[in-house]
């Protein structure tokens, strides 16, 4: 028996085990990724893109914590588009689509050239636990080898149990292809952990030669393309066009002919599909008066055939898929490379975590990504270098990493988790954030650098040039406060935009404020300006005149982001005993010692908790002394 | 949210309601003292000492003279919350309780939650730690009853309303959150006219919860209704005839009543506080002018307002109208009256077929002979259902106002917006303030409200 001790083992090579890896090896641990086929780490196993409205703000923290996700995507992106663009900076949300085999082989790389990442093919069937099961100690694989560590990140993804459906066929399995993994789960239930069954879709994949593009519209790429990472990346050059096309009366008739043997609706699916990813069958089922749905075509890569066709998740019978495809135009020809298909796989209710996103259950055992319920690259990945930082820290006591719901998109989904829980695949949407007009994808490495600097995430040359950049932005912004814009330089421009002329001197600041009137616009009307911003990078500009532009919304959310902090930052000890105090509600009661919140903030954010209950915790607490401002 | 220390200034009345002469309303918090010096008038501006020492002091609502009040400041930490605190004894009157606090409102300061002024002197360290589970209690107690207020206080229907209000918001909210986290989808977006029609309902059902809210008010402290018109109309002889005794001090010379004077008419079941006021005109005496300024003050509040006259000075019913139109009597309802209808010339004019068809709810009476009085009385009962006080009493809380009025503010800003061209996340932004004001009456409305609100409605989803 081989016994090789480590930090941190990482089960599972996804989004999540990747980034989790990758975050405890930065950090100074020796990290073991334990992954049943070591060809499919980082596999995008749904549709070849990241980032998206709400993602692709997840995805730039990702990056200013010093994650891998945002810089692989930019390296293997083959067509980049800002969404939301007609709305307000604060819903800019930066998307690619990406070569899928080349995003893997990027990522395997970076892991590789990371050091401290160790790696190991093999299935774990088990953990190893001390002290009566509420320590973890290592775990054991299917070929029977013991590995030693002082945590372990669980990222299991699809594989716990899985069960794939086409039809009325089932198939045990973790994606296709692959083999599911089993002895976890059970185990876990023994140890007292609550587990549920989730499901989700994917859509047939089709050979693009065997489509008509003239038949489709084109949806390209940005004409002047960004980018995810703040790091030195390049924006592309050249872009793959992705194509939409659309369903009509006669496919939804074909599929309708499957629908008795769809395992949807026979009852052979038990788990619960995410509502805003439904298949084409739910779709026409559920929305029966529309008379088409938008199909997606999206390339797999650079140099393959395969297309993903995006809308269309189905888990019909293959030859009920296959019929209906070929109604769609531009696809009368279509040849499938393999059907769609659903698969149901464990999660735990992640209710049962802790902020750090270790179980509250045993010690040194952390869960990411779809085993706590959600779905998504990016919420997958963003889960992982949490729990990965925070395996690292636990272990060398310090005092774990917890964003909060005002400071980055990630607070927002730890702190929807484990305090709400979640019945069906969590995503992550931009209203889930209260303070949205704070959380942009512009900002987010000024709202997380110092974070990622103080917890070892990030060296000192990327905090630095945020600093930098912070301080730029400072100097614009007293510059538009201070100084004043001539008539004749701005006038040309607010005549342009149909907003009334200035006849005397007036602030660059207030002039700014005025709807559609940007600062690269005005800088290329005065000199004045121009020979002002010349010393900053363009980025910064930008910044300064989004925060201007943005400025008493932007303080609203602060000052509510500061009362919340209050309470956050009032910490309960894990043996507060709820049950003594009977002055709390009942239903309060229960819930406080079921969930056992960390702080008074997470305690409020319960459901069933009211604010009685929290001003009545704050009496038992005696905090008055510390509790003023 | 949490109650403590979050750095606002608290009001609330501190003495139980309906006992005593006098009521104790009580702010605490750094603002306390300047909030109330705005209760002063302006020339007079001074701040309240900190050095707990009583002053009597005379409030006032602009011009208008409200009470006079015995006014005791206490400098933190060494008050009763450990904060800054001044306390204001009022003359308990219901109507007058309201007043005050509404202005405290006005200047700043926030209706206390139950329990707040003792929860602050225990974060701050004013009260002793074994006294904790009686705070404790204190809270867990009042709390409760203070959300039942906003449930069972009201009277049948209402949680079906409030619910209703809820659906109403959920799906302008869903609208805009739509167009922000779907923009990418295949669905139809709701134009601008729609959701400025589903605001405009939403509005207008919020102006009808907070008339329901003055109709209770207004049930349990009366109409506020005004006697106005010109010198010497017979307005104080009127109001002496209803009330049956000589409250007003009346004589034959104009301009003897120069300050308001206030009584309770019960009729059906309903009480009218009437106000008689100074006779409107010009003057050179500035005692008189003062009390033609509240006058004017007072119509602005009232609910209803006795336009009386006498015909042998008014020639025409379009004399009358523009004599109303000069009152500027705000959203108050208005019933001309015609006085001294016993002199025979008087009667004969307004008896004229163009003042009726002019002023079809004329009455004509004489307080001096008792003429026409009872037709009055059953005219001031019909006023009830045109007023809404037959209407469901649906806000019964200061504070559940107080939070109407916070959210219309913000609502009128997504309105607005619409118009200008505001950003649709900043539009949702000024929403989401509308219903965090709003949580407490018709439950909080969260992400999952929107988001369940989207998929049932739009295929979402590729």
């Amino acid at each position: 028996m081989m016994r090789v001790d480590y930090d941190v083992i990482v089960v599972g090579g996804g989004h999540a085990g990747c980034e989790a890896a990758a975050a405890a090896a930065r950090m100074g641990s020796k990290v073991l990724l334990i992954s049943m086929n070591m060809q499919t780490i980082a596999q995008m196993s749904c549709n070849p893109a990241m980032g998206g409205v709400a993602k692709g703000q997840i995805v730039r923290e990702i990056d200013a914590l010093g994650g891998y996700s945002g810089i692989v995507s930019d390296r293997t992106a083959i067509q980049f588009r800002m969404l939301n663009r007609s709305k307000g900076p604060a819903m800019w949300s930066p998307r690619t689509q990406n070569d899928r085999m080349m995003f893997a082989a990027l990522w395997r790389q970076m892991l590789e050239e990371t050091e401290g990442v160790h790696f190991w093919q093999d299935a774990v069937v088990e953990l190893l636990l001390a002290d009566s099961g509420t320590r973890v100690e290592g775990v054991r694989t299917a070929m029977g080898t013991h590995f030693l560590a002082r945590a372990v990140v669980l990222t299991t993804g699809t594989f716990l149990n899985g069960l794939m459906h086409v039809g009325e066929k089932q198939q045990r399995g973790g994606r296709s292809g692959e083999h599911a993994s089993y002895g976890i789960s059970e185990q876990l239930m023994a140890l007292g952990f609550t587990t549920g069954r989730m499901k989700t879709g994917t859509p047939p994949r089709i050979d693009g030669r065997s489509l008509n593009y003239s038949k489709m519209e084109e949806q390209r790429g940005d004409e002047h393309p960004g980018k995810f990472s703040f790091t030195d990346t390049r924006p592309l050059e050249r872009q793959r066009s992705c194509w939409i096309t659309y369903t009509n009366e006669a496919v939804h008739d074909l599929l309708r002919t499957g629908f008795d043997r769809s395992p949807m609706y026979n009852g052979s699916i038990k788990g619960l599909g995410p509502r805003y990813c439904p298949s084409i069958e739910d779709k026409i089922n559920r929305f029966a008066e529309r008379d088409r749905h938008q199909i997606f075509v999206e390339p797999e890569g650079w140099n393959t055939v395969e297309m993903y066709i995006n809308g269309f998740s189905t888990s019909l019978p293959q030859e009920v898929q296959y019929a209906a495809l070929r109604k769609i135009p531009g696809f009368e020809q279509a040849r499938m490379f393999r059907p769609g298909y659903a698969i149901e796989y464990d999660y735990f209710p992640p209710t049962q975590l802790r902020p750090s996103l270790e179980t509250k259950n045993v010690e040194g055992l952390f869960f990411a990504g779809q085993i706590n319920g959600t779905t998504g690259y990016e919420e997958a990945a963003c889960q992982g270098l949490l729990a990965g930082a925070n395996a690292n820290l636990a272990i060398n006591d310090r005092q774990s990493l917890v964003l909060s719901r005002s400071e980055a998109y990630i607070g927002v989904l730890i702190d929807d988790l484990i305090n709400k829980g979640t019945d069906e695949p969590y995503r992550m949407f931009t209203s889930r954030a209260e303070h949205r007009i704070l959380l942009r994808q512009d900002n987010a490495d000024i709202r997380l650098s110092e974070i990622a600097f103080r917890n070892g995430l990030i060296g000192e040359d990327r905090h630095t040039r945020v600093e930098q950049k912070v301080r730029n932005v400072e100097s614009i912004t007293k510059f538009l406060r201070q100084k004043t814009a001539e008539p004749k330089e701005v006038n040309p421009v607010l005549i342009d935009h149909e907003e009334a002329p200035i006849n005397q001197k007036v602030k660059w600041g207030s002039i700014l404020l005025r709807p559609g009137i940007g600062i690269r616009e005005l800088s290329a009307a005065s000199g004045h300006l121009s020979s002002f911003l010349v010393d900053f990078p363009e980025e910064d500009a930008e910044q300064a005149e989004i925060q201007w532009k943005y400025r008493s919304y932007i303080e609203r959310e602060e000052e509510q982001a500061r009362r919340m902090s209050n309470l956050d930052h009032i910490y309960l000890k894990p043996d507060f005993n709820f049950q003594t105090i009977r002055a709390l509600s009942h239903e309060g009661r229960e819930k406080l010692s079921a969930m056992r919140p960390e702080s008074l903030g997470q305690a409020s954010r319960l459901s069933g908790v009211s604010p009685a209950d929290i001003s009545i915790l704050m009496v038992y607490l005696n905090k008055g002394a510390e509790w003023k401002h | 949210m949490n109650r403590a220390s979050d750095g606002t200034t608290i009001v609330a009345l501190a003495s139980p309601q309906g006992l005593g002469a006098v009521a104790l309303i009580r702010l605490s918090g750094s603002s306390s003292a300047q909030i109330v010096s705005s209760l002063c008038r302006a020339e007079e501006s001074v701040v309240p000492q900190l050095d707990r020492r009583a002053r009597l002091w005379r409030l006032y609502d602009g011009g208008e003279l409200l009470d006079e009040s015995v006014v005791t400041g206490f400098a933190g930490p060494r008050s009763y919350t450990g904060e800054d605190v001044v306390e204001l004894g009022v003359h308990a009157s219901p109507y007058i309780i309201e007043r005050v606090l509404r202005l405290c409102l006005k200047a700043g300061a926030r209706m206390a939650e139950p329990g707040e002024f003792t929860l602050r002197a225990f974060l701050n360290g004013r009260l002793d730690l074994s006294q904790a589970e009686a705070v404790a209690d204190l809270i867990a107690a009042d709390s409760p009853a203070a959300h039942r207020m906003a449930v069972h206080q009201m009277r049948g229907g209402l949680s079906e309303r409030i619910g209703r209000f809820r659906e109403q918001l959920i799906d302008l909210a869903a609208l805009l959150e739509l167009e922000l986290d779907f923009s990418e989808e295949d669905v139809a977006f709701a134009d601008r006219t729609t959701l400025r029609g589903l605001l405009v309902d939403v509005r207008a059902e919020l102006a009808s919860l907070r008339a329901g809210y003055r109709a209770g008010q207004m049930a349990r402290e009366g109409v506020a209704t005004v006697i106005a018109g010109r010198p010497n109309a017979g307005k104080s002889t009127l109001l002496n005839a209803l009330l049956g005794e000589e409250k007003a001090i009346v004589s034959p010379i104009p301009g003897t009543t120069r300050d308001v004077v206030e009584d309770v008419l019960q009729i059906g079941g309903v009480k009218f506080r009437l106000l008689d006021t100074a006779g409107l005109r010009v003057t050179a005496d500035s005692v008189e002018q003062m009390g033609v300024d509240r006058t004017r003050d007072r119509m602005q509040r009232a609910a209803l307002v006795l336009f009386v006259f006498d015909p042998a000075h008014h020639h025409s019913p379009q004399q009358v109208h523009e004599e109303l139109e000069g009152l500027h009597t705000g959203d108050a309802m208005v019933l001309p009256v015609a006085n001294k209808c016993d002199v025979p010339e008087n009667r004969l004019r307004i008896d004229e077929p163009e003042w009726r068809s002019a002023l079809p709810n004329l009455l004509v009476i004489s307080g001096l002979t008792g003429d026409g009085l009872s037709e009055l009385r059953s005219a001031l009962r019909d006023m009830v259902d045109a007023l809404g006080l037959s209407s469901e009493v649906l806000v019964a809380h200061l504070r559940h106002d107080e939070l109407l009025g916070r959210a219309d503010t913000e609502l009128k800003k997504v309105e607005l917006g619409m118009e200008s061209g505001l950003p649709t996340e900043l539009l949702a932004a000024h929403l989401r303030a509308a219903l965090r004001h709003l949580g407490e009456i018709t439950g909080a409305v969260d992400a999952d409200d929107l988001l369940g609100a989207i998929f049932s409605r739009f295929c979402i989803g590729k």
